[in-house]
């Protein structure tokens, strides 16, 4: 297929060229998806507005993360075949398309076309755009794959510190239909030109590049790291697979469970101590575990450089476990133990996402690790229903037995810890993966990016 | 092919544009964070 200025042999980086533009064109792309985060924004304007109820106005959401588990499972092959600047022209195109249609649909009362809009179109374009650098950043820095995609992925987590203050700035204290039409419209108009940098800019390194001084290590004292090729066909067929799928998926679980009641969790845990938690403090706390979710996807995923896959994944899972202990045990106890916990927790989820590209590249080689990790995204998908299903539900039945503060979670808070400790023991089940998915070592076979 | 020890001139101004094209909306978002970090603290 000729894709001419968008094809992979038009972005080989020529001589001199930085790796160190790559990542910013990489975070040009995930700051701007990371919007979907901050979703919840549009939500009661939408209500308002165009008369609809709770469920109603989440589904242009609920389906964006679905496409987006599909997008990425279905299309990893064809981003690692088409390379980094396709996918992320792509996912331009898709995520503000999403915007113009859902501005065509607010403005004419349409709700349907928010949906179709934001949600399909958009969720495409998250699904493309959040893989789209992933494999390309793990060949410009084989030295530091942990760091690089850190950086990539905690753009997608602070995509919503970005979008969340500025749309409500955008739509004011009572917006109506065409107010919420044009600020769809200009989101999808600044992201186009915002994301631009990013298929502009991104390059892949040459066949034969690698960084100064450094030389694939032929030691392999951790002989996790695999310097064979697994294709990503290959790959769904490997136990390794599958269990980093249940890994990803119970650890984003877990930290799904606080993130997404964060808010009233806080309140009803301390509503009858001498310190209880209004609602503006309850915003702030919110607001704190977003930042430990995106430190925790740089730091812990750059940690992982230096101490390893398996160890960091046994650190989010096991400490994790811990951790959740340490609040079921305390209760209401100490607001400040409450707090660290839940930080620590959330910065674990982050790290969890962040490390994990790493961690199938030591397992499967670069050859198709955008495609590999697409697939896996599917965990995030049932992790998304798995999480809030369970936190909800429970604190839901707990509220109609007539009970109150932090009994209303101490169930979920075992639940979750036995949940890691499932993830925990699939981590431990992790081994190099079997010679016969190897790819055949033959002249000319190149890894695509 | 290795990575050459120093950078072309010609790319630091370009090096300088990227990370001030990222950075500069992902700053406003963490200042905008930390405002609401003051009404936990505060």
């Amino acid at each position: 297929m000729a894709l001419g200025f968008l094809d992979r042999s038009r972005i080989v980086a020529p001589a001199g060229w930085t790796r160190w533009l790559v990542p910013p064109a990489a975070l040009s792309v995930h700051l701007s998806i990371g919007q979907a985060y901050a979703w919840s924004v549009f939500k009661t304007p939408l209500e308002k507005t165009l008369h609809l109820n709770g469920t109603q106005s989440s589904l242009p959401f609920q389906l964006g993360i679905v496409m987006l588990g599909l997008s990425a499972a279905f299309g990893g092959t064809l981003v690692e075949r088409n390379g980094p600047r396709w996918a992320m022209f792509v996912s331009m195109c898709c995520f503000a398309s999403g915007f113009l249609v859902s501005a065509l649909g607010v403005a004419t009362g349409q709700f349907w076309l928010v949906v179709v809009g934001y949600g399909g179109i958009g969720g495409v374009g998250l699904g493309i755009g959040y893989i789209s650098p992933v494999s390309t950043l793990i060949k410009w820095f084989p030295d530091r794959p942990g760091m690089a995609t850190g950086i990539a992925i905690m753009g997608f987590g602070g995509g919503a510190l970005i979008a969340s203050p500025w749309s409500s700035s955008m739509l004011g204290t009572s917006p109506t239909t065409g107010t919420i039409a044009t600020a769809f419209l200009i989101h999808g108009l600044v992201y186009a030109v915002f994301m631009s940098m990013g298929w502009l800019l991104v390059r892949v390194p040459a066949d034969d590049w690698k960084p100064a001084g450094w030389e694939p290590k032929t030691d392999h004292g951790k002989a996790m790291i695999s310097t064979a090729n697994v294709s990503a066909a290959n790959a769904i067929r490997t136990p390794q697979f599958w269990c980093l799928w249940v890994v990803l998926c119970f650890n984003v679980t877990a930290g799904i469970g606080i993130l997404e009641k964060a808010s009233p969790m806080i309140v009803d845990f301390f509503k009858t101590t001498s310190t209880p938690v209004g609602t503006a403090a309850a915003a702030g706390f919110v607001a704190l575990l977003s930042l430990c979710n995106m430190l925790g996807r740089f730091v812990w995923s750059s940690t992982s450089d230096l101490v390893g896959r398996k160890n960091i994944y046994r650190t989010y899972l096991g400490v994790g476990a811990l951790l959740y202990l340490v609040i079921a045990l305390t209760q209401n106890s100490s607001k400040l133990v409450f707090i660290l916990c839940a930080m620590v927790i959330l910065s674990f989820y982050g790290g969890g996402f962040a490390t994990v590209p790493a961690y199938l590249k030591d397992l499967f080689g670069t050859y198709q690790v955008g495609a590999i990790h697409g697939r896996l995204l599917t965990a995030w998908s049932v992790a998304g229903v798995l999480g809030p299903l369970i936190v909800n539900r429970i604190a839901d039945s707990e509220k109609a037995a007539g009970k109150s503060g932090p009994e209303l979670y101490t169930t979920s808070f075992y639940i979750m810890i036995g949940l890691l400790v499932v993830g925990f023991v699939a981590n431990e089940l992790v081994r190099p993966v079997k010679e016969k998915f190897h790819e055949p070592v033959r002249e000319g076979v190149r890894s695509e990016a | 092919m290795s990575e050459p020890t120093t950078t072309k001139p010609g790319r630091v101004p370009l090096i300088v544009l990227a990370w001030a094209w990222v950075v500069i909306p992902f700053g406003y978002g963490v200042y905008q964070l930390f405002l609401k970090l003051v009404q936990l603290f505060g």
